[in-house]
């Protein structure tokens, strides 16, 4: 019983950084209908950064925190306006092909610039084992899972309670309704990939940590998973791009645990071709329901 | 159209191959040389292990020469790049086989590429000793080729008297990448030395190639609780699996192979107190070791690994067979070889059947405080 706790603090521990990043996918499609392939670029970036505030500057960790994610949406929003814009009423391939592209560039920008050996991540939380009953959780793990889950409350509740939020719904809902009642769509699209960028600059910290290495593909396996979740979840739609990390990483865990783990990665996607094919829309996917 | 130029390309083959002819018959009138071919990566993702390797037969040659050279005639070592590209290698064997003519071949430096040029090696009968190639098959049915290096499962066999014999433990967990050959041979080797000293592995555990969550298979492992978890792997997985199972609190002796070398630089912490299987050891009060790495610091402006010590190795090795042949015919020095045994920086070395390293010693290390420590050195019997 202890063992299957302890499994399941470490499959809340890797989801809440899938679901952390799966927002940012779903935001994005959401309000633009564009899977944003770059975003797992956006959190190797974002990792990066934090690693040279680290090491180099040797910043404090809340300010470390702070400033990546302020970085990392200013770099989402840029690559909105260079990138997504220009295509924003062409068909929705070449916007596809464009993210594949944009996400390919940095990739090896990254290669160019920081080199292919991983660089280790220092430990930015403090470090010590909380037991609680029979199981034993480190502060790492507690930190991760308690960030994510509060920067996801307070997304949550910007989308809900803020004029911004709501902007941001009736962008989503029908763009050129929003237009007519003065919303303005390009500021709200902005303000989207700012919060999604930042939320994912934050995954590729946490996921840094937790992993400890830096490197310039580190955001396609995670990347590649948290589109999964939002998929899984119902992509367009926050709440379920955060249940569909919890449940990535927990299958992805328990397979681990219980199963096998070369089958880990197999059944993960699994699921997504089994979701697409039993309900394309997702589990919290219907069509009464407001997007964001 | 298309007849005329493959006829083009025929005429142009056959005014490169009379170049190649000349080449060799020229080169193959130089009796005051004796030239040795070097084959591995100095470009590309693995350009490390042929650099190092390079750099310390280099070394060898340097010292071979200084002294006179072998039976007064110097040494030339002759090196080609393979960009640990197997078709590169093939090249780069057949170039220096009839364009620069050389008598023995120190290499490849891996597996693969030594393994593509197997079959032609056999053919030309050339003396082969591979300073770093450690697939089993590098030498089987090939009476031609040597290698310098213990094999992955002696290695594994090694760690697992260490950890019976020296550590005293009696049980053990393994921790594996699958689809790593090195990873799944060592280890299976450590379990068996393992359950044929009577100790008991209490469970395996495995991960993807491309995992870097460890902490489900690690909480399986640390309930468990083994008293050594053996992972045989390069430093970029070690290092976070050791980096997890300190964060995890594990207390168990962690046992790994020579894929960690080099792992106290960025995870000395995580590493403390560890040990691994290597090939020679940088602080070993031998003084065959300590000359070779000073040499080698001053030549090279850098500190020598195990790529290096063993290409080093390699060169000695071949030159004692030279010598001892007296003459630089192929099947001379390929007999010499396998009765030479030459006492160098990584043991000593001598040959079995095989051409493999017959009774070599392996060196165990620890990390402490962020060095690499010898701890003690294991023969398997």
């Amino acid at each position: 019983m202890n063992l299957f706790l302890q499994q399941l603090i470490n499959g809340l521990n890797v989801g809440s950084i899938y679901a952390l990043i799966a927002i940012g996918y779903t935001m994005v499609y959401g309000i633009i209908k564009l899977i944003n392939f770059a975003h797992g670029e956006i959190m190797m970036f974002g990792a990066y950064f934090a690693f040279i505030a680290i090491t180099s500057l040797q910043m404090p960790v809340w300010v470390v925190l702070i400033l990546t994610m302020a970085i990392m949406a200013v770099v989402g929003v840029v690559i909105e306006f260079v990138a997504y814009r220009p295509l924003r009423n062409a068909p929705r391939l070449s916007a596809l092909i464009t993210a594949i592209g944009v996400s390919l560039f940095l990739q090896n920008l990254a290669l160019i610039i920081f080199k292919p050996q991983p660089k280790v991540m220092p430990k930015i939380f403090p470090e010590m084992m909380i037991h609680i009953g029979g199981i034993d959780i480190s502060s790492t793990t507690v930190i991760t899972i308690v960030l994510s889950l509060i920067f996801m409350v307070l997304l949550d509740l910007f989308i809900r309670k803020t004029k911004q939020g709501r902007a941001m719904r009736a962008v989503s809902e029908d763009k050129d309704a929003a237009i007519l009642m003065g919303i303005n769509v390009n500021r709200t699209i902005s303000l989207t990939f700012a919060l999604g960028s930042a939320l994912g600059a934050l995954g590729g910290i946490l996921f840094s940590v937790a992993y400890i290495q830096v490197y310039p593909t580190m955001g396609v396996m995670p990347g590649l998973k948290a589109f999964i979740a939002a998929v899984l979840g119902g992509i367009g739609i926050v709440p379920g791009a955060m249940l569909g990390g919890f449940i990535i990483g927990m299958v992805e865990t328990m397979t681990k645990a219980y199963l096998s783990t070369t089958w880990a990665d197999a059944i993960v996607f699994g699921i997504l071709i089994i979701v697409l094919l039993f309900k394309p829309t997702g589990i919290l996917g219907k069509n009464t329901r407001e997007k964001v | 159209m298309k007849k005329r130029i493959f006829s083009v390309l025929l005429v142009g083959m056959f005014v490169v191959s009379l170049f190649t002819f000349a080449g060799c018959s020229s080169s193959g009138t130089d009796e005051n040389t004796i030239k040795l071919g070097f084959i591995g990566p100095k470009t590309g993702d693995a350009a490390i292990y042929g650099t190092s390797a390079e750099a310390g037969a280099m070394l060898a040659v340097d010292e071979i020469n200084a002294n006179g050279g072998i039976n007064d005639k110097q040494i030339e070592l002759i090196a080609y790049d393979t960009k640990a590209d197997q078709t590169e290698a093939v090249n780069a064997y057949n170039r220096l086989r009839d364009q620069d003519g050389i008598v023995a071949l120190i290499g490849g430096t891996l597996s693969g590429e030594t393994l593509a040029m197997k079959d032609i090696m056999l053919q030309d009968n050339m003396p082969v000793l591979t300073p770093t190639a450690t697939a089993v098959d590098v030498t089987v049915d090939a009476p031609n080729v040597f290698r310098a290096c213990f094999l992955d499962d002696y290695q594994g066999e090694a760690a697992a008297n260490f950890a019976v014999d020296s550590l005293g433990s009696k049980t053990a967990a393994l921790l594996i990448g699958v689809g790593n050959p090195y990873s799944e041979g060592v280890s299976a080797a450590f379990e068996k030395a393992f359950v044929a000293k009577g100790g008991s592995i209490l469970g395996t555990e495995s991960y993807g190639m491309t995992d870097k969550d460890f902490s489900a298979q690690l909480t399986k492992i640390k309930d468990l609780n083994p008293e050594v978890i053996f992972v045989p792997d390069y430093v970029q997985t070690v290092g976070p699996i050791l980096q997890k199972a300190k964060e995890m609190g594990i207390t168990a002796t962690f046992v790994g192979a020579d894929g960690w070398d080099g792992v106290q630089v960025e995870y000395a912490d995580a590493a403390q107190g560890n040990y691994f299987t290597n090939h020679y050891a940088a602080d070993s009060p031998s003084e065959t070791v300590q000359n070779f790495i000073k040499a080698y610091e001053v030549a090279n402006d850098s500190v020598p690994n195990s790529f290096s010590a063993l290409g080093y190795d390699a060169v000695y090795t071949m030159a004692a067979a030279i010598e001892t042949a007296g003459s630089t015919e192929a099947d001379a020095i390929i007999t010499a070889l396998g009765s030479t045994e030459h006492l160098g920086v990584t043991g000593n070395l001598k040959f079995d059947a095989n051409g493999d390293p017959k009774d070599k010693e392996v060196t165990i290390i620890k990390i402490d405080g962020g060095e690499l420590k010898f701890e003690t050195l294991v023969v398997n019997n």
